[in-house]
């Protein structure tokens, strides 16, 4: 009998760092409409780092310290970097690799209030910064969600960057080799993920129709390994309900066929949602190969031909729906990361298989041209493209290589073709690019236009499940059948959900210190 | 003597009632509150030894409860006297007791006195840590009032009151009557520990992830 892939779709996503301007327009349009609740403040589903630098939290790209991910056994079996589930269950009481809240920040607020209440005095009233957990006066601001932004702080800590191995760094310290990169990071809904395998209560799961990954927030028990099992450090612990939340994806947007938010407001377009369609019996496979470096190639070989008649049918026969058939065939993402090479994911070497994937950023050449039809290197760009490499790659240079080498054709050839009216076909040549692979590109990349970017199918109603046994359920009945459990009162009386971003630091110090208690309404939030 | 019927024989059942009937409506009701409210991520400093500590000393103090409570003297008597019974049982529990106190000690510390944890706790969770610890305390007091007597009949008369409630006897009140204040102000306290348990973090308990060992691989998907 020949050999039977099980084909599942995914909703990927591909950032073109080449044309992020590091606005953060993605993080706060995701904060507030998903974190903007007490908890959470401190949360980022979406966040930007300016890179190199240590990230939010600190340094969350060290394995070695912070021990998520994936690693092999001696026999080459893929297990738990933080350890066995023995292990695992065995530091359930405090768990040793758990990220405190100063390795994120404290969330704080200021001290308006004493603007205007403050008495008559000689000095300007200030108002002082509030810690959102206690309620209390912060002596000082020591971190925040983007404390590296546009490389502030000394070199010698931003170049404890993870990325920066087997760099000399010391010469990027000096002013005139200095580079930078903006980095948006969110969950990357990978294909092995590592918080659904570290979850004790069995409480995170993978979607099977479009792979986004998501925490039962009713089975969330609060056990705290999905924190520190995610090599991505995108759960968050929500220390007033207890229990973890991480971006999900807008599925309610994306089942709708609509963008991502963050993706939607990218005022830079530089984010695309696709499908892909893949062999998840190759998961295992594919992430346990022996050399990180292969990591890369072994997750493209897991992505099958949307074009293909035997995948078509085979798709067919799993219960992939026709519309996602046909938007795979339209996927960008298979066209950026497929067809022409140029998108990576982030950290292959964590062995998550991530499906959030990103496309190196150009950066000025670093030497004289002698006149303009000098094609450019891209080995004397000012971002290494080592640093790329370890950043997307595991440290295999030769694909970041060829990506920047397209992305930089791809200009030369636009150039040329609009500016001097000649279409070069030798630049095309030299980096295995046709004239038609170059306009798609072109068109993609470049232009970008709404409907190019973003190929959603709509969600399909044999998902839902029998929604008829759910009627006349809710209404005119005792109880809290049509809650989500998420109780605004505590056994004791006390209300517990209060709204930080209606101006409050402290559930203590609310009925005291709150200008506009009408704006703390009790926010619902459920993940499922 | 209406007074002890009422806490000794009534009160057990009362007790256990609240226990099951309040512990599975949250169950059932209220998934989302149902959890371990660590607060693990505001804090670590002293948070590890003192958790640690806490957690597995009290895990086998349970259990030797269970054991030692529940184990009739038939099953028992050929392997071990009561009065021997009755030294091991002082000698393991008051070193789990100490190791527990110890833990406890750190937790009560940390839980009034570290302002994050402090401002982000619930009324609940200071009043169950400090009726777990004051529980704790008293059932090491008992160690003292043990050592008066080491004929083992006083634990025989408190594993008899209990295996007598389990069989539903309507007489086994009568067990304790010779039974000292202290063990009698234990035991309430730790039935008065049942009845809390559903409206507090205690329910955690119950969701205990051993499944985890058992699940198929790693991975889970759903529709």
């Amino acid at each position: 009998m020949t050999y039977q892939p099980k084909i599942r779709a995914q909703i990927g996503m591909v950032l073109n760092l080449d044309k992020c301007i590091g606005c953060h327009t993605c993080s706060v349009s995701c904060k507030n409409v998903w974190t903007s609740r007490k908890g959470v403040e401190y949360a980022w589903f979406n966040n930007v780092e300016t890179k190199p630098g240590v990230g939010f939290p600190n340094n969350w790209e060290d394995q070695e310290r912070w021990k998520g991910g994936w690693d092999l056994t001696r026999g080459g079996r893929l297990k738990l970097k933080q350890g066995s589930k023995l292990k695992i269950l065995a530091t359930l009481f405090a768990n040793p690799n758990l990220p405190q809240i100063d390795d994120y920040y404290e969330p704080f607020t200021f001290d308006f209030q004493h603007l205007q209440n403050a008495p008559k005095s000689k000095t300007t009233p200030v108002a002082t910064p509030l810690s959102v957990i206690t309620g209390k006066a912060m002596k000082k601001i020591t971190k925040g969600p983007n404390w590296e932004d546009m490389l502030s702080g000394e070199f010698s800590k931003r170049s404890v960057d993870y990325n920066f191995n087997d760099i000399a760094k010391e010469m990027y310290g000096k002013f005139e080799n200095t580079f930078m990169m903006y980095l948006p990071r969110l969950c990357e809904h990978c294909l092995n993920p590592a918080c659904v395998a570290s979850c004790p209560s069995g409480a995170i799961y993978k979607r099977e129709q479009d792979g986004i990954v998501l925490i039962d927030q009713d089975k969330c028990r609060g056990w705290r390994m999905c924190v520190s099992g995610c090599p991505y450090k995108k759960i968050y612990f929500n220390w007033e309900s207890n229990k973890s939340e991480k971006c999900i994806f807008c599925y309610p947007r994306i089942e709708s066929g609509e963008p991502t938010l963050c993706a939607e407001t990218c005022v830079g377009r530089i984010r695309t949602l696709g499908v892909l369609l893949y062999d998840a019996n190759k998961i295992a496979e594919a992430a346990s190969v022996t050399d990180t470096k292969d990591l890369y190639a072994a997750q493209l070989d897991m992505f099958l031909d949307p074009h293909d008649p035997e995948v078509i049918r085979l798709a067919r026969a799993e219960g992939v729906p026709e519309s996602w058939l046909e938007a795979a065939k339209k996927s960008p993402i298979y066209k950026m990361a497929i067809d022409w090479k140029v998108a990576f994911p982030l950290h292959p070497e964590y062995r998550t298989l991530p499906m959030v994937w990103y496309i190196p950023p150009l950066s000025p050449i670093q030497q004289t041209l002698e006149s303009h039809n000098v094609f450019p290197d891209n080995e004397s760009m000012r971002i290494p493209a080592k640093y790329l490499a370890n950043l997307l790659t595991a440290g295999n240079v030769a694909p970041v290589h060829l990506a920047l080498s397209r992305m930089l054709a791809m200009r030369n050839f636009m150039r040329g073709k609009h500016v001097e009216g000649i279409s070069d076909l030798s630049i095309l040549e030299k980096v295995g690019l046709t004239e038609n692979m170059v306009n798609e590109m072109y068109r993609y990349m470049a232009i970008a236009n709404y409907e190019d970017r973003f190929v959603i199918p709509t969600s399909h109603s044999e998902y839902a499940g029998d929604a008829f046994g759910t009627r006349s359920g809710c209404g005119f009945s005792a109880g809290n059948c049509s809650s989500n459990g998420d109780n605004p009162v505590d056994v004791f009386g006390k209300t517990h959900k209060v709204n930080f971003f209606g101006g409050n630091p402290s559930s203590k110090a609310q009925s005291a210190q709150n200008p506009n208690p009408q704006i703390n309404i009790p926010q619902n939030e459920s993940q499922e | 003597m209406y007074l002890n019927f009422f806490l000794f024989q009534l009160y057990p059942y009362i007790a256990l009632t609240v226990f099951i009937v309040a512990t599975w409506i949250r169950y059932d009701r209220d998934q989302y509150s149902w959890n371990a409210r660590s607060s693990q991520i505001l804090s670590d400093r002293w948070f590890v030894v003192g958790n640690n500590l806490f957690h597995w000393s009290v895990i086998l103090i349970l259990s030797a409860h269970f054991v030692g409570l529940l184990t009739p003297e038939a099953v028992y008597k050929s392997i071990i006297s009561p009065e021997h019974k009755q030294i091991m049982a002082m000698i393991v529990g008051g070193t789990l007791g100490v190791i527990c106190f110890i833990g406890m000690t750190i937790l009560v510390l940390r839980r009034l006195f570290n302002s994050r944890v402090r401002a982000t706790s619930r009324v609940s969770d200071i009043v169950i840590l400090l009726a777990v610890y004051v529980q704790l305390t008293l059932g090491i007091a008992t160690i003292h009032t043990s050592a008066q007597h080491l004929d083992g009949v006083e634990m025989e008369a408190l594993a008899n009151w209990v295996q007598h409630l389990a069989i539903l006897d309507s007489d086994a009140y009568l067990y304790l009557n010779h039974v000292s204040l202290i063990f009698k102000i234990h035991v309430l306290w730790g039935m008065t520990l049942f009845v809390l348990f559903p409206f507090t973090r205690l329910v955690h308990i119950v969701s205990v992830p051993l499944k985890y060992i058992t699940r198929t691989g790693y991975q889970i998907v759903r529709k």
